[in-house]
């Protein structure tokens, strides 16, 4: 019994989880102390003593089996269930008839040492069961310890995280600011292309101007004097005269103003291509384009260097009419590609021995072949030598002496050409012999 | 007296033979046209002594006037024709150049006609 409470107190934490069954049951444990002692001092007791324990165990077994507090005394109350029955039996049975239990004891006798085995093999089991159940708790907690760590370490790696994204983002942002400047440098770039080639047609259109300007003024000058001459004639009554003089004036004048249309579109021409490019394709006479471009570059350059010497010729598809593109870009490149060859022309004769006969040719041809049209820019130059040539097209690559080339103008040509008009830029040379450019364009 | 003028641009002839057409018409002058100085040397290799004076457009495509120049005053057979110069560009260099290599005369486009005239007179 006193086993029993203890076990109980124990088993139940009664003090923390339930102290008003904690006080009952230190109440138990102090009573069986006492009819303990009450039993081993004083022998007449014997005839209540075990009534009260019977009563008490009865009522520790109702409260196990019935309250949920007692649920884990429950395997104790069921080892104990059989021998308290069989004392309890023993006892009514020795109340009721002595004679009866005398004959019967050895049996009771047995079923009390059965019951006590059943006692303590449920003990056992039960302190096996409970052992491995401390395991089962222990093995728990390591697992909630285990979570815990990881919880921590997925808390240490969320705020890892959470600092590298804003030093990524950071530096996004300064990635997207230097975007942003090279897209600005590059524009500032193009346009300073735009400006360098304008820059060396400058020469040749104040020349391409200055002649129609010339013929204008000239036959302006004419006309006055013929005007004068037709009123004499006239006042002589010369009338046959007079019609051949005005017919001069017509022409003349027609003269005038096929210059004055001229002038018009060398000065459209240049406004043209210093403006940033519309982007809109629209039906062009590539033949004229070429042409007017050709002249320019000519004499650009003449203006600028005067011992520059060379023929252009020209071969146009008269077929081709007008084609759709975007012409102030098309110019471009057709301007960059004639530069180029009168470049090499000059560069080869400079590097040639005097008294070397060469003639300097730059030949710009059109064809319309396949449903395509064909420009060609062809130089007799050095040529491009085969190490350099995969890289002509890349941006800021140039053979030309610091200064005198951005290294720009094959690679945006390049660009013109493939991505603004879906056609393709091609290269052929021959070192030391020529090289010929070649713009096809999609019809 | 013959001129040869030497011009690129064709409507060069039109406007010499109205602005002397007073002076071609009473055969005072005659004029004969080349577009290119190729075109030029040609024309006074096959004529001889015919053409007394030469005008050169200086910039012109192929043979520049300043090589026309040369051209004349170094290989033609004496005694070489007189030889004016004129030019849209009435640059030192180009002018310097022009008179090193024998040009008698300058002129600048666009072109004065009435002081053309009174040269071509002194000359005559």
């Amino acid at each position: 019994m006193i086993v029993l409470f203890g076990y109980l107190r124990n088993n139940l934490q009664t003090k923390t989880l339930y102290p008003q069954w904690d006080k009952i049951i230190f109440g138990g444990l102090l009573l069986s102390v006492a009819l303990l002692i009450i039993v081993t001092t004083i022998k007449s007791s014997q005839v209540i003593t075990p009534w009260i324990a019977h009563a008490m165990f009865f009522v520790i077994i109702y409260l196990s089996l019935t309250r949920k507090e007692f649920k884990p005394t429950i395997s104790i109350v069921y080892a104990i269930i059989p021998l308290v029955a069989i004392n309890f039996l023993e006892d009514v049975v020795r109340l009721i008839s002595i004679n009866f239990f005398n004959n019967w004891e050895d049996y009771f006798k047995t079923a009390g040492i059965f019951a006590s085995i059943w006692l303590v093999a449920m003990l056992i089991i039960n302190r096996k069961q409970r052992k491995a159940l401390e395991k089962e708790r222990l093995k728990t907690a390591e697992k909630d310890k285990e979570v815990k760590i990881t919880e921590s370490l997925k808390e240490a790696l969320e705020v890892q995280v959470a600092e590298r994204t804003q030093a990524l983002t950071l530096q996004k942002e300064e990635l997207q600011h230097t975007l942003n400047e090279l897209n600005a440098t590059q524009s500032q770039l193009i346009q300073s292309e735009k400006m360098a080639s304008l820059g060396e047609l400058t020469a040749g259109i104040a020349h391409e101007i200055q002649n129609p300007l010339n013929f204008v003024n000239n036959f302006s000058e004419v006309n006055a004097e013929l005007i004068d001459e037709l009123t004499q004639e006239l006042e002589k009554g010369k009338i046959e005269e007079a019609i051949a003089i005005a017919k001069d004036i017509k022409d003349n004048e027609q003269k005038i103003n096929h210059h004055g249309k001229r002038a018009d579109a060398i000065v459209k021409g240049m406004l043209q291509h210093s403006r940033s490019s519309t982007g809109i394709k629209e039906p062009t006479n590539i033949n004229e384009l070429a042409d007017e471009y050709l002249r320019l570059a000519y004499h650009g350059l003449r203006a600028k260097d005067k011992t520059f010497n060379a023929s252009m010729k020209t071969d146009f598809d008269v077929s081709i009419g007008t084609i759709n593109i975007i012409p102030q870009d098309i110019g471009r490149v057709v301007l960059n590609l004639i530069t180029n060859a009168f470049y090499a022309v000059t560069d080869k004769k400079k590097n040639l021995p005097e008294g070397t006969i060469y003639d300097p040719v730059v030949t710009v041809s059109t064809k319309k072949e396949k449903g395509k049209i064909k420009i060609k820019v062809h130089d007799n130059g050095n040529g491009i030598p085969s190490k350099v040539i995969d890289k002509i097209f890349q941006p800021f690559f140039t053979t030309k002496p610091t200064g005198q080339g951005t290294g720009l103008g094959l690679s945006m040509s390049y660009d013109i050409v493939t991505k603004g008009h879906g056609g393709e830029l091609k290269v052929d040379t021959k070192e030391g012999v020529y090289t010929e450019f070649v713009i096809i364009l999609p019809l | 007296m013959k001129i040869l003028v030497v011009d690129d641009e064709k409507d060069v002839q039109v406007l010499f033979e109205q602005r002397f057409r007073k002076e071609i018409k009473t055969g005072e002058m005659e004029f004969v046209f080349a577009f290119s100085g190729e075109e030029a040397l040609a024309y006074l290799n096959s004529h001889e002594h015919e053409a007394v004076l030469i005008l050169s457009d200086i910039n012109m495509p192929g043979m520049s006037g300043l090589e026309l120049l040369g051209h004349i005053k170094q290989k033609y057979l004496k005694p070489p024709p007189v030889v004016m110069m004129i030019t849209a560009y009435g640059d030192a260099e180009n002018f310097n150049t022009a008179k090193r290599l024998g040009a008698d005369d300058f002129l600048t486009k666009p072109v004065d006609f009435t002081l053309l005239k009174e040269k071509l007179k002194t000359i005559h």
